[in-house]
């Protein structure tokens, strides 16, 4: 590559950055502001300001923030949880085993994970209500796994494929019975996959808007996403926005932490090392 | 330690393509048996039909004298080195040649013992705490070997297991095998389409083509009395050489001149319009450096040569020769079923280094005639197969064998086997 063409690249990608990070800075930078100075017609807040934080975390909104906040990471991770657990089994017979129905089922998942979440919240509502799982953590668990597990399988069992064979064969003949090979030789070599998969299936639960604020009314089970959309100003005639940006700040903080404590896991090939090389 | 019987074995594949047919072998307890064939003759699938990763579509295999069709891989207690070595990429070296005793709750201190004592033998002992991925090619081989000697298995299977080491490597394993082999005295069975380690390694070989069984014979049996154009054109490097011939006479008419036949070679070519004479690469020799008094056991014929290799210790002349249209079809054939592709008809002849033949040039050579056979080119049949001789070479194989075997195992070497049936009993 020529110097030329480096540059250009260069230029190119902190132009792709900027792009990208532009929403985000806008965002804190709106978390800044004072309600007063959120029209200022500038980028940077006149006077930065906590005002924004406090009152999403001991102020009037706290009771609608704080809730929803706990809400979210216990449906999420246990979504999260559940999901990755059904679905190493699920990839694994996909990747391992032929039986009869198997294209059936993987395009089974494909077409739920693209299936609009908006044309079945209705249904769904209605039917919570009466199950009796409307407002609960469950009533948000289930839909959830609904919108993670069809990826969550995908992607493991790409990742369980990579796998050699051999090596569960050799465990086998080493005196190993299918579930030992697969718990002490196969679920190590595919942790790399199972921490991918979970990273976006918790993304996905963490993400979603549509569920969360029709099959919930308190903060019994409200998610973040949802209530983030009942904020209201000091007023009518106030925006919330300093606070929404606040809140959205903090929602965003524990994305980022996960992916930066686990794409060293995620990039690292495991099975490097495993055959020949 | 076990035998393995093999009975009318069959392996179908789902479109109904046997991949083994009908292979029937008895392999002996302590025996060596090699598995060897051009790719696709069925010899990983028999090997992994033994050791039950694969099913068996109908026959019967006993190990051990225990009918096993129907078991488990771990229920059969055998141990395999595959041929990309399989290891444990999360799991030191001592861990991996561990995890067969683990499996088998086997306790700590007996593991740490039998592990150390198996990288002793394979000189594993500075490398068992690291992980597989830190090792050369040779290092993962023989961790492969060690998580397989580790326990008491009825037998070892190999899956071409140095195939993808370098020819140097290649050449130290392949005795380290063996040694390890006699050592223990297990029964072995070993997949390779080399036919270098199947020479060396087996006590007997068992050549399969198509998945079919084309002759199980000591090394020597193979080379010296093939069955078939198969097997003779698989056993040997540079490879037998096929020549068409008529019968005139006493005499096979051949491109390099007459071949003079004994009487029973002569009675078991009769009443055949066209033979294919097979003549291996070292029967023939440079006329001028012939012993007068091997001279007239052969015959002299002038040809020219195309191209000559010098190998410092030996020397190959390539002599083009003309063929009729059906047996170069034949050969071209057969060349293709042995997985190369021989392009022209000629000759490869081994001549003494110290020859001073030149390319291009017509030269003299000498032809042992006494050793040549003679083969049915439609069915491919060896019609002047000596069994009797041939039995006799199998017969002084095995016998060999059982004296080695005896003898190492008399110096007590055995790996942890005379420590854990003292531990058992």
């Amino acid at each position: 590559m020529s110097t030329r063409e480096k540059t250009w690249w260069i230029v190119g990608g902190i132009l792709i950055i900027l792009y990208c990070l532009f929403p985000i800075a806008w965002i804190v930078s709106l978390s800044f502001k004072a309600p007063s100075d959120i029209s200022n017609g500038q980028f940077l807040p006149s006077g930065p300001t906590w005002e924004n934080y406090t009152t999403i975390l001991t102020g009037s909104a706290s009771d609608l923030f704080l809730p929803a906040l706990r809400n979210s990471f216990g449906i999420c991770l246990i979504a999260t949880a559940i999901s990755c657990i059904l679905s190493m089994f699920a990839a694994y017979a996909i990747a391992r085993l032929d039986f009869p129905g198997k294209r059936l089922i993987l395009s089974a998942a494909l077409g739920v994970a693209i299936f609009p979440v908006i044309s079945i919240v209705t249904p769904l509502f209605n039917l919570w209500r009466q199950i009796g799982l409307y407002d609960t953590w469950p009533g948000l668990i289930i839909p959830y796994l609904s919108l993670t597990l069809p990826i969550s399988i995908w992607t493991m069992s790409a990742f369980f494929r990579e796998i050699p064979w051999e090596m569960e064969q050799a465990a086998q003949v080493d005196g190993a019975t299918n579930w030992q090979a697969f718990r002490k030789v196969i679920v190590p070599l595919a942790a790399p996959g199972v921490f991918t998969t979970a990273i976006i299936a918790f993304f996905i639960a963490w993400n979603d808007f549509a569920y969360g604020i029709s099959l919930t009314s308190t903060s019994a089970s409200r998610p973040v996403p949802a209530a983030l959309g009942l904020f209201s100003g000091a007023s009518q005639f106030e925006d919330p926005t300093g606070a929404i940006a606040a809140a959205a700040v903090i929602v965003t903080i524990p994305v980022v932490v996960l992916v930066l404590l686990f794409q060293r896991r995620i990039v690292a090939g495991l099975t490097n090392g495993a055959v020949k090389g | 330690m076990a035998s393995i019987e093999m009975h009318n074995i069959v392996k179908q594949y789902g479109d109904g393509y046997p991949a083994v047919n009908d292979v029937s072998l008895d392999i002996a307890d302590g025996e060596f048996m090699i598995l060897v064939g051009p790719s696709g003759c069925g010899k990983s699938t028999l090997l992994r039909m033994i050791v039950g990763l694969e099913d068996i579509t109908s026959g019967d295999m006993i190990i051990g004298g225990k009918r096993v069709n129907e078991m488990a891989p771990r229920e059969r207690n055998l141990s395999m080195v595959f041929q990309n070595y399989a290891l444990y990429p999360h799991m030191t070296v001592f861990e991996n040649i561990a995890f067969p005793l683990r499996l088998a709750k086997v306790p700590d201190d007996e593991v740490r013992r039998r592990v150390d004592e198996a990288a002793d033998v394979l000189e594993l002992r500075e490398h068992l705490e690291r992980k597989p991925a830190n090792l050369s090619g040779g290092q993962r081989q023989r961790v492969a070997m060690g998580r397989a000697i580790v326990r008491q298995a009825e037998a070892f299977l190999f899956d071409e297991p140095l195939s993808n080491l370098d020819a140097k490597l290649r050449g130290q394993m392949r005795t380290e095998i063996s040694r390890l082999q006699r050592r223990l005295g297990i029964t072995t069975v070993y997949v390779t389409h080399d036919q270098t380690e199947a020479m060396t390694l087996g006590d007997r070989v068992c050549v399969l083509r198509k998945g079919r069984i084309q002759q199980v014979a000591s090394p020597r049996e193979l080379y010296e009395q093939p069955v078939n154009l198969f097997v003779a054109g698989f056993i040997g490097s540079p490879p037998m050489n096929f020549l068409p011939a008529t019968l005139e006479g006493d005499q096979l008419r051949t491109p390099f001149g007459p071949i003079r036949l004994d009487e029973r070679r002569l009675a078991a070519v009769q009443g055949r319009d066209l033979l294919l004479v097979g003549i291996r690469p070292e029967y023939f020799e440079d006329a001028s450096l012939v012993d007068d008094a091997k001279r007239p056991l052969g015959t002299l014929f002038r040809a020219r040569v195309d191209v000559t290799e010098w190998l410092g210790d030996s020397q190959y002349a390539y002599i083009p020769y003309e063929a009729p249209e059906a047996v170069t079809d034949q050969l071209r054939a057969l060349s293709r079923e042995l997985d190369s592709e021989e392009l022209r008809t000629q000759a490869v002849v081994s001549i003494d280094a110290a020859s001073r033949i030149r390319e291009g040039r017509e030269a003299e050579f000498w032809l042992d005639s006494r050793k040549v056979h003679v083969f049915d080119p439609q069915s491919g049949e060896n019609l002047t197969r000596d069994a009797e001789a041939g039995a006799r070479l199998t017969q002084l194989a095995s016998e060999d064998r059982v004296e080695q075997v005896q003898e190492a195992q008399a110096r007590g070497t055995t790996i942890g086997g005379g420590a854990h049936r003292a531990g058992a009993a």
